[in-house]
């Protein structure tokens, strides 16, 4: 076995694993998130356990940064490769005509998901990174559900975050099948797999559209 | 009808080309595309000036020579032809329209509309073939039994008359569509299985090295496509190519 990882196909399927990677990263994050709408107690039996057990911090969360790093690098090379493949533009092209906005414009929505997670780990893993491995405070598992609830209370940052989930939807709504394609699913299961990506690619965004709404609505009622 | 074509003029692939503006009038609805080019060079000829070169062979869909980029769409406006198929019905009095060749770095412009797209040829050189011994003891093709399904699907393959409008529409300019519709048509036949691993591995390595792009499923390709050849058929070969490392 020789798995030459220069064919343009060896890294489309490894684009399409990483992605996989990442959706199934993306629904256990949104299943603990959305726990802390219905109970402060579950939100946080949870994230004190992903936060303190050895195998998510020390195993998972390496292989996640890498799933994440090589799914962003690889995602911007394929696009400059792509690019280069034609020097000449057309005067007129007429994308509309055979393809969605969406499937033509991964780079687009896959730049604003950066974008986001940059806020993102700036805004909770980075301060979570200062709490445990700098500071070295003590751990008080009680601590997450009201660290959460906190830095939704800027109206600002709540919109931020459901354009980028606008974003990552449309992502979602391409990459999700295409993922399948890519890996050589057979045709006769694509109807299947479309409905899926359709539900899921908007109902996950949404469900985190409606976390961040939710905090932001009561903190105001409370304050 | 009375048209305005605006057509990509370049003297040869190494000189710089542009868009020149043509007037055309007296043209007929039932004219072919190429018919009207035809009669836009006859114009042009009687004035002294040089006429677009475009390619041209069967004119009835067959050979996939004419490559044009009408309006921003391969082949045209129209669904399931080649530019020789396409009535000047599409369009209407007034128009104006749009000629480029197809675009891409493996597909240079040779001269006006004419591309080089001898990649396609290098591509099937590589392994888009089954070698059978013509002796005379040559088994009747008829003796082996295939699955009606898999041999519909191998004709539909088949059916890709290597035209390059996949390469032409897609962002990406890839050759996917081209390379695993003459994978598809061999790995879904008995009388193809016994050099699939190679086929799949040279065809796909020849893809890679003429520089075509990668593909992103957008499946504009499929919808260009005069013969439409389906996606399925780069799943197919995505899952043969997987199969391949596994084997070799």
């Amino acid at each position: 076995m020789a798995i030459k990882l220069d064919s343009s196909i060896i890294r489309k399927v490894a684009m399409a694993l990483s992605g996989l990677f990442l959706i199934i990263f993306l629904t256990q994050h949104f299943i603990i998130n959305i726990s802390s709408v219905f109970s402060e107690k579950i939100f946080n039996m949870l994230s004190h356990f992903m936060g303190n057990n050895f195998i998510v911090q020390f195993i998972a969360q390496p292989i996640l940064i890498v799933g994440v790093l090589f799914h962003f690098i690889m995602g911007f090379y394929l696009e400059w490769q792509n690019r280069s493949a034609r020097s000449v533009k057309y005067v007129v092209y007429k994308g509309s005509a055979n393809s969605t906005w969406i499937s033509r414009n991964m780079i687009v929505s896959g730049a604003v998901v950066l974008s986001f997670l940059v806020l993102h780990f700036y805004d909770f893993w980075i301060p979570e990174m200062k709490y445990k491995y700098y500071d070295f405070l003590a751990e008080d598992p009680n601590r997450y559900h009201e660290e959460l609830v906190h830095k939704f209370n800027d109206p600002i940052k709540v919109i931020l975050y459901c354009i980028s989930f606008f974003f990552l939807a449309l992502h979602l709504l391409h990459g999700f099948a295409s993922s399948f394609k890519s890996l050589g699913t057979d045709s006769r299961y694509y109807y299947s797999i479309d409905l899926f990506t359709k539900i899921y690619a908007i109902g996950i965004p949404l469900g985190f559209c409606f976390i961040a709404v939710f905090h932001l609505i009561t903190n105001i009622v409370t304050h | 009808m009375q048209l305005t074509l605006k057509i990509w003029r370049q003297e040869n692939a190494d000189s710089k080309g542009k868009i020149v503006s043509y007037e055309i009038s007296d043209v007929s609805p039932d004219m072919s595309f190429l018919e009207m080019m035809d009669v836009l060079n006859e114009e042009l000829m009687i004035k002294g000036i040089d006429p677009v070169a475009f390619d041209h062979d069967c004119r009835e869909g067959i050979c996939g020579s004419c490559s044009m980029f009408i309006n921003g769409e391969a082949h045209g406006p129209d669904r399931y032809v080649t530019t020789c198929q396409l009535h000047m019905r599409k369009f209407k009095d007034g128009d104006t329209i749009y000629v480029e060749p197809f675009r891409a770095k493996t597909f240079p412009v040779i001269k006006d509309l004419v591309v080089d797209r001898t990649a396609f040829d290098r591509i099937q050189h590589a392994g888009g073939f089954i070698s059978v011994n013509t002796s005379g003891n040559t088994q009747d093709a008829n003796s082996i039994p295939i699955e009606k399904a898999n041999a519909d699907k191998a004709f539909d393959a088949a059916t890709c008359i290597g035209c390059g409008a996949c390469v032409a529409t897609c962002k990406n300019s890839s050759a996917m569509l081209f390379v695993s519709a003459k994978v598809s048509q061999f790995a879904l036949l008995p009388q193809g299985e016994v050099e699939a691993t190679d086929r799949v591995i040279n065809m796909v390595k020849q893809m890679d090295e003429e520089g075509f792009g990668n593909c992103t499923n957008t499946g504009a390709c499929q919808v260009e496509c005069p013969k439409g050849i389906s996606l399925d058929n780069i799943a197919r070969m995505n899952r043969e190519l997987v199969k391949a490392q596994f084997k070799k």
